[in-house]
């Protein structure tokens, strides 16, 4: 009986040091804080490069003119890198206060560095960096990513895993720049690209659903598939014929009145192409949707907990094929952006992986279309910045900045970033 | 109201009538066939044969949608609830109000989830997220979804396995509630005292088959000996145990689960060489953690345990087969073997790495032959080849392969979790010959077992699991009705001076076992 | 069904066939009764009538023919037979016997082309395979195959040692950087969990503009061109050549027969491959016999790397001679395909690598010759694999009878 007693105390004093104990002090992003703050002192502040850097924010048309703003590369350096490891200094405070960082902190923090380095990396060569030019490139460079992004959300949040958003933005792109050409109309090209997106998830669910075939398996072999198919009718028919069957079309802008005249910003977000706003709306409609909607409520169900659905009379794989072919339509639009949405003719795997880096920023995103959004902009940023930097001709190589999303979406299913939970049922399928 | 069952595979030309507003509770064993039966009352399986009538209407139901249109809810033992939903998203879920667009009403979601939860003081906040809540908070959701479709018939399955105490007696003062409302609730347990306390008429199922009804004023004893049967199937022929040094020590074990519940609370005991000591209890009570930690596949809070003077815990599994012990584990097809692997592979699964198998790196392919060969022939498995995926034997001759490999070498220990679940009578039979044979090679044997024959059949000394805790050791020759109590959390002595005072009870029950009243109420500690 | 509850949540169901899989001993008749072998023929033939049909709707005369078809059927079948005929003759003669050839050396160089294309897929392929077994899905091919081929070649350049050894040296070079690569994988699923598939798919990438970036750095490349390219490989690294020229069939084709007896001992004879198939069959069975899943985990990811790191090296050092940013072409992706053809056992796929090696090998002459575009082979390929994939589909098509398992429950 004594050891009992001593074994209960022993375990309720655990239990209540526990509760009386604090939680742990979080080091993790304090500790990245002061690492990026320090960097940032010491290369862009301390030893920096001699010269100026200009920041190029108007460009021609623009409603207001702002002159561009010329900065000595070291000042700019030492001044946001002293900012940098005073937020970092506050980082380090709050942790120990156990108060946890307002979710602006990392964004303020990720921008200024972000600044920091670009007067560093402009200096030297008297650089000019062109912010319109390069946020303009990071979101063209998004919005595949995006669309890509939001189709796996969908696929995976029903429980079918799609690691074939690549072949899907492939097939989008051939689709559309074929139809577009022949109907010499870009928006024919717009409707046309959903349906090869929906055909290519066709095969999927065909294979997943009725076969059982490993969703992981059929989504790599669907992406050569698709690659193999539309190449060799590149290489076949479009190549006979480009003026007929491959001809440029593109999506005009369409500028929004007024929006469009806000300086950086509004030239960005509003004088774009239709496929840019069905972009706004697919993310804002699905951030509203697979939250609050029965249709959202019952996809998720499915991806979560495939039994508890069925017993309350859902039909699980209807739900998991429909959502999943809904979701290849969306892919396919993000496809068409490569070709109509860019005003370029269908090129071999023009996708370029980008259907991967979607699949990445799904997962950094939590699954979720807000995150999935900031993470595929943020793939698109580091794309652009590669680029700009690249052509202003600077010490840092693009291949360094491309690898960066990669880098990080490791880092986050490796749980350094936060915890990621896949939907639980995802890539099991379901069985009676 | 009445609802019939004819034949279908678990469950035996079974009846049922339940009346409007009444308690019934449906007792039996684990595999008595209680929870299939719900689920083909719940319309998701389909029955075999028979037909279900409400309100004398014969009814179909052709899924969970149909069962529920006609008044069914069912709480399903392992919950149907997502974990990361929140309260009223689960209750709304397959049955959502909506507003324009097929937006979810969620006010109107929340209302009746405060509604529900307030006529029967649950407290549930609607917007709690489910797996943040506590199991019982949990259940009460799963009663809040049925009610919400308007449920006449509320069917539990063994709502209380998963809950503390404390929320037991909460569950039960709500279905006195549910019950003063008018609706009639379908109680499925193997908790004696639960079904005294609550139900109204009680059935009481075993093997497929009811062996009874009762009225909620019999006593545990009564209930007892009709659950858990009094067929003496299985005589095992074996001498009294010659026990020798108790090798074996387990002290002050404690362990617990991810959740950070106590699943084994302060166990201590010994096993001496050449003697068979049985864990008995119910399912759940902490027997399989027990069993897991000892071979080193969870590790345990406190406590030590102790084989031929030196102690196990930090070792590795691997250290620990070394050492000398041998597991059968409880679920042979998940842990047990491997399906797709060839027989002669899982017979040597876990000493594949050692001689006369191995050499090197190398496996020796015609040794690992022959020995399955050799094993096939002493155990009497019936196959076709030893290169035959282990998928293709019945149960029974699986289990031969496990025990052939746990049973070929020289063993300090030997545990076996449930080792004839499944199995049929010949089978049995033969395990329970090779576990008394190696007994009487002079190793100490535990046996972990919810069957009370099993336990019969093989303990020469009896240890009896409730909630983590062992409630008592006692002698092989103690009466099932004092373990039947004990089982259900009586400590050994009062159950056995229950059951020792003679002639008092047990009238309705058939004919007394002959040791019954003849129990010594000595307890070996 | 069991459900595999380890911590990464898609549960590798083991790739290789749905159906019983054949007793240990390789057994030729019993295999092809039991109707994998048919399947994967089958399967094969399924994907070449969809290539044919594909060259056929591509082909300008062929459809002309069709738009006539009711005035001169004839044409149009004539055309169609013609057409798809001349596309896979030819990509026969580029695989295996040139009968139009000159000279006997060109007729019989095919085969050796396509053995020498065959060579970094069977090597890649295995190691693909052996996570397959063990349960894991290496995705990470590519980028094993591109550190592979970057670690052998900087070797092959900027070393000076004598022959052979220098070749060996370059080519364990290249094994450990696909070790490496793929260990990283291994490591951060057993420590933390993280799914694999992401991991080793984000490694490829992460591989790919890591050779970029190296190959325009001087220190690297040990030249200073413009082009993104490194020196040319020293002679003594280079793969030495086992016909002489013009035949390209190197020392890489035997690495690559010893590595699928590798395997084969390894998955089959050993005491590791025996904890990799259990593990990968049944974690919960492996852990419960005493086997470390975690140590297997790490394991398995570095030898699979390995030999993707070894196909990397084969490669360079004995077909390309030195890096350039395409120096790992698609052999990553091609491998997984080959092993899953393969069904994920050695011999499996080496014959696999072998049959896409002549794919690749006679697209060449079929491209070059008849215009139909190399890319249908991938098209071949990909059917190919989806189709093994789901057997009871093939058999469906052919009304082929379900197999009967012999599986009887307890």
């Amino acid at each position: 009986m004594s050891a009992q007693n001593t074994a209960a105390a022993t375990l309720a004093a655990k239990s209540s040091a526990q509760s009386k104990a604090l939680t742990p002090i979080a080091w993790k992003f304090p500790i990245t804080y002061s690492i990026l703050a320090l960097v940032s002192l010491i290369f862009f502040g301390l030893i920096g490069r001699d010269g100026e850097t200009t920041f190029r924010i108007a460009t021609g048309g623009d409603l207001f003119a702002i002159p561009d703003v010329v900065v000595s590369s070291t000042v700019a350096g030492l001044v946001l890198s002293l900012i940098l490891v005073i937020m970092a200094a506050a980082s380090i405070y709050l942790a120990l206060k156990r108060i946890t960082l307002a979710g602006w902190f990392p964004m303020v923090f990720g921008i200024l560095f972000v600044v920091s380095f670009l007067a560093w990396a402009g200096g030297g060569s008297g650089g000019v960096i062109p912010l319109t030019t390069l946020l303009a490139g990071a979101l063209a460079l998004s919005v595949p990513l995006i669309f890509g992004a939001m189709c796996g959300l969908v696929g995976e949040r029903s429980g079918i895993i799609n690691i074939a958003i690549e072949g899907q933005l492939l097939a989008g792109a051939f689709l559309a720049a074929v139809v577009a050409s022949v109907a010499k109309n870009p928006y024919a090209g717009l409707l046309a690209a959903p349906i090869a997106g929906a055909l290519v998830a066709v095969v999927l669910t065909f294979f997943a659903v009725k076969y059982w075939v490993n969703q992981i398996i059929i989504g790599v072999v669907l992406n050569v598939l698709v690659v193999g198919v539309t190449s060799f009718l590149y290489s076949t028919v479009l190549t006979q014929n480009p003026g007929l069957w491959n001809s440029r079309q593109q999506l005009p802008n369409l500028p929004v009145p007024l929006l469009s005249d806000i300086p950086i910003l509004g030239r960005v977000l509003f004088d774009q192409n239709i496929l840019v706003y069905i972009m706004y709306v697919v993310v804002i409609a699905l951030q509203i949707f697979v939250f609050r909607s029965k249709w959202g409520l019952r996809m998720r169900a499915v991806g979560e907990h495939p039994k508890a659905a069925d017993t309350v009379g859902i039909k699980v794989n209807f739900t998991r094929v429909r959502n999943t072919l809904m979701a290849g339509a969306i892919a396919g639009l993000g496809g068409a952006f490569f070709t109509v949405g860019s005003g370029l003719a269908f090129g071999k795997e023009m996708s370029a992986g980008q259907g991967y880096i979607a699949l990445a920023a799904m997962i950094l995103g939590k699954w979720n279309p807000k995150g999935a959004l900031l993470a595929a902009l943020l793939f698109g940023f580091s794309k652009s910045l590669g680029n700009t930097l690249q052509s202003i001709g600077t010490p840092v190589a693009n291949e360094l900045l491309l690898m960066l999303p990669y880098i990080v979406t490791v880092l986050a299913v490796a749980g350094f970033v936060g915890r990621v939970r896949p939907p639980a049922a995802e890539g099991v399928p379901y069985v009676k | 109201m009445t609802k019939v069952f004819g034949s279908f595979v678990a469950n035996d030309h079974i009846d049922l009538t339940i009346e409007p507003g009444e308690i019934h509770a449906l007792l039996g064993e684990n595999g008595a066939g209680k929870s299939t039966m719900m689920n083909v009352l719940y319309g998701l399986y389909d029955a075999d044969g028979g037909e279900i009538l409400l309100d004398d209407k014969p009814v179909t139901f052709a899924g969970p949608g149909d069962a529920v249109a006609a008044g069914i809810g069912m709480v399903h033992q392992h919950f149907m609830l997502v974990p990361v939903f929140t309260v009223a998203e689960s209750v709304a879920l397959g049955y959502e109000p909506t507003k324009s667009l097929g937006l979810i009403d969620l006010a109107e979601a929340r209302k009746k989830v405060r509604e529900i939860s307030s006529r029967f003081n649950f407290n549930i906040d609607p917007d709690a997220l489910i797996e943040d809540l506590p199991v019982g908070a949990q259940q009460r959701v799963e009663i809040i979804k049925a009610l919400s479709r308007n449920a006449k018939i509320l069917i539990l399955d063994e709502p209380t396995a998963v809950l503390t105490p404390q929320e037991t007696d909460e569950l039960i003062s709500i279905m006195r509630q549910l019950k003063e409302q008018g609706t009639s609730i379908v109680f499925i347990t193997h908790k004696l005292r639960e079904v005294r306390a609550i139900a109204d008429s009680i059935t009481v199922i075993r093997r497929g088959k009811i062996t009874g009804v009762a009225s909620p004023d019999s006593t545990e004893a009564e209930l007892a000996s009709q659950m858990v049967g009094r067929q003496v199937s299985l005589t095992t022929e074996k001498d009294d145990a010659d026990p020798g040094d108790a090798t074996f020590q387990v002290r002050g074990l404690t362990v617990v689960d991810k959740a950070e519940n106590v699943v084994v609370d302060d166990v201590s005991f010994d096993v001496r060489r050449g003697e068979i000591l049985a864990v008995a209890g119910v399912q759940g009570n902490g027997q399989t953690e027990l069993a897991e930690t000892i071979i080193g596949l969870t590790d345990p809070r406190l406590g030590s345990i102790t084989l031929d003077g030196k102690d196990l815990v930090g070792k590795s599994v691997k250290d620990r087969l070394g050492s000398g012990i041998g597991f059968v584990p409880e679920d042979r097809s998940t842990d047990g073997i491997i399906a797709e692997f060839t027989i002669r592979e899982n017979m040597i699964l876990d000493v594949y790495d050692r001689p006369p198998y191995a050499k090197g790196l190398n496996l020796k392919s015609a040794v690992i032959n022959d020995e399955a060969k050799k094993k096939v022939e002493e155990f009497d498995i019936r196959l076709g080849s030893v290169v035959d995926p282990i998928a293709t034997l019945s149960g029974g001759n699986q289990q031969k392969v496990v025990l052939s490999r746990e049973l070929g070498r020289e063993l300090r220990l030997f545990i076996a979790s449930q080792p004839t679940r499944g199995l049929d009578v010949g089978s049995i039979e033969f395990v329970h010959k090779r576990v008394i044979a190696e007994r009487d090679a002079g190793t100490p044997c535990l046996i972990v077992s919810t069957e009370l024959d099993e336990v019969y059949g093989l303990a020469d000394r009896i240890a009896v699991m409730y909630s983590g805790r062992i409630v008592g050791i006692v002698d092989a020759d103690t009466s099932r009705e004092a373990l039947g109590l004990m089982m259900a959390g009586v400590p050994a002595d009062e159950a056995l001076a229950a059951t020792a005072a003679p002639e008092e009870n047990s009238t309705a029950t058939a004919a007394p076992e002959e040791n019954s009243a003849t129990t010594s109420a000595e307890e070996t500690k | 069904m069991t459900t595999d509850i380890s911590p990464a949540a898609p549960s590798p169901a083991p790739p290789p066939s749905t159906e019983a899989e054949p007793g240990k001993e390789p057994n030729l008749l019993q295999d092809i009764l039991s109707g994998s072998w048919l399947v994967s023929v089958l399967a094969i033939v399924v994907a070449l009538l969809l290539g044919g049909v594909l060259i056929a709707v591509s082909n300008a005369e062929v459809v002309e023919a069709a738009m006539n078809i009711f005035a001169a059927p004839g044409v149009f079948f004539s055309t169609l037979f013609s057409t798809v005929g001349d596309a896979y003759s030819a990509l026969f003669r580029g695989a295996i016997f040139d009968w139009d050839a000159r000279t006997t050396e060109r007729a019989i160089r095919p085969l050796t082309e396509s053995l020498v294309s065959g060579t970094p897929l069977i090597l890649t392929g295995l190691g693909i395979a052996l996570a397959f077994r063990s349960g894991l899905f290496n995705i990470g091919g590519q980028g094993q195959v591109i550190l592979g081929a970057t670690i052998a070649g900087y070797l092959g350049y900027a070393l000076h040692l004598p022959p052979v050894v220098h070749m060996l040296i370059a080519a364990i070079g290249g094994m450990i950087g696909g070790a490496i690569w793929a260990g990283i994988a291994g490591v951060l699923k057993a420590r933390t969990g993280a799914n694999e598939v992401i991991v080793t798919i984000m490694l490829n990438s992460i591989a790919g503009y890591l050779l970029g970036y190296l190959l325009k750095q001087s220190w690297f490349t040990h030249t200073d061109s413009a082009n993104p390219q490194s020196r040319t490989l020293d002679d003594s690294s280079q793969m030495f050549l086992l016909l002489p020229s013009p035949f390209r069939l190197h020392f890489g084709f035997i690495i690559a027969i010893l590595a699928t007896i590798f395997v084969w001992w390894l998955l089959e004879r050993s005491t590791i491959g025996f904890e990799f198939k259990a593990v990968g069959a049944n974690p919960h069975a492996a852990r419960t016999a005493g086997i470390s899943v975690s140590k297997v985990t790490i394991l398995v990811m570095i030898v699979a790397g390995a030999l993707a790191g070894l196909g990397g090296a084969a490669q360079v050092l004995g077909t390309e001679f030195k890096l350039t940013g395409g120096i790992s072409g698609s052999i990553g992706f091609d491998a997984i395909t080959v092993a899953l053809l393969g069904r994920s056992k050695p011999l499996g796929t080496f014959l696999a690598g072998l049959l896409f090696g002549a794919f690749k090998a006679g697209g060449y002459l079929m491209q070059s010759q008849t215009g139909t575009p190399i890319d249908i082979v991938l098209v071949v390929q990909s059917v190919i694999v989806l189709l093994i994939a789901a057997p009871p589909l093939v058999r469906s098509i052919f009304r082929l009878p379900t197999p009967v398992l012999k599986r009887k429950e307890a």
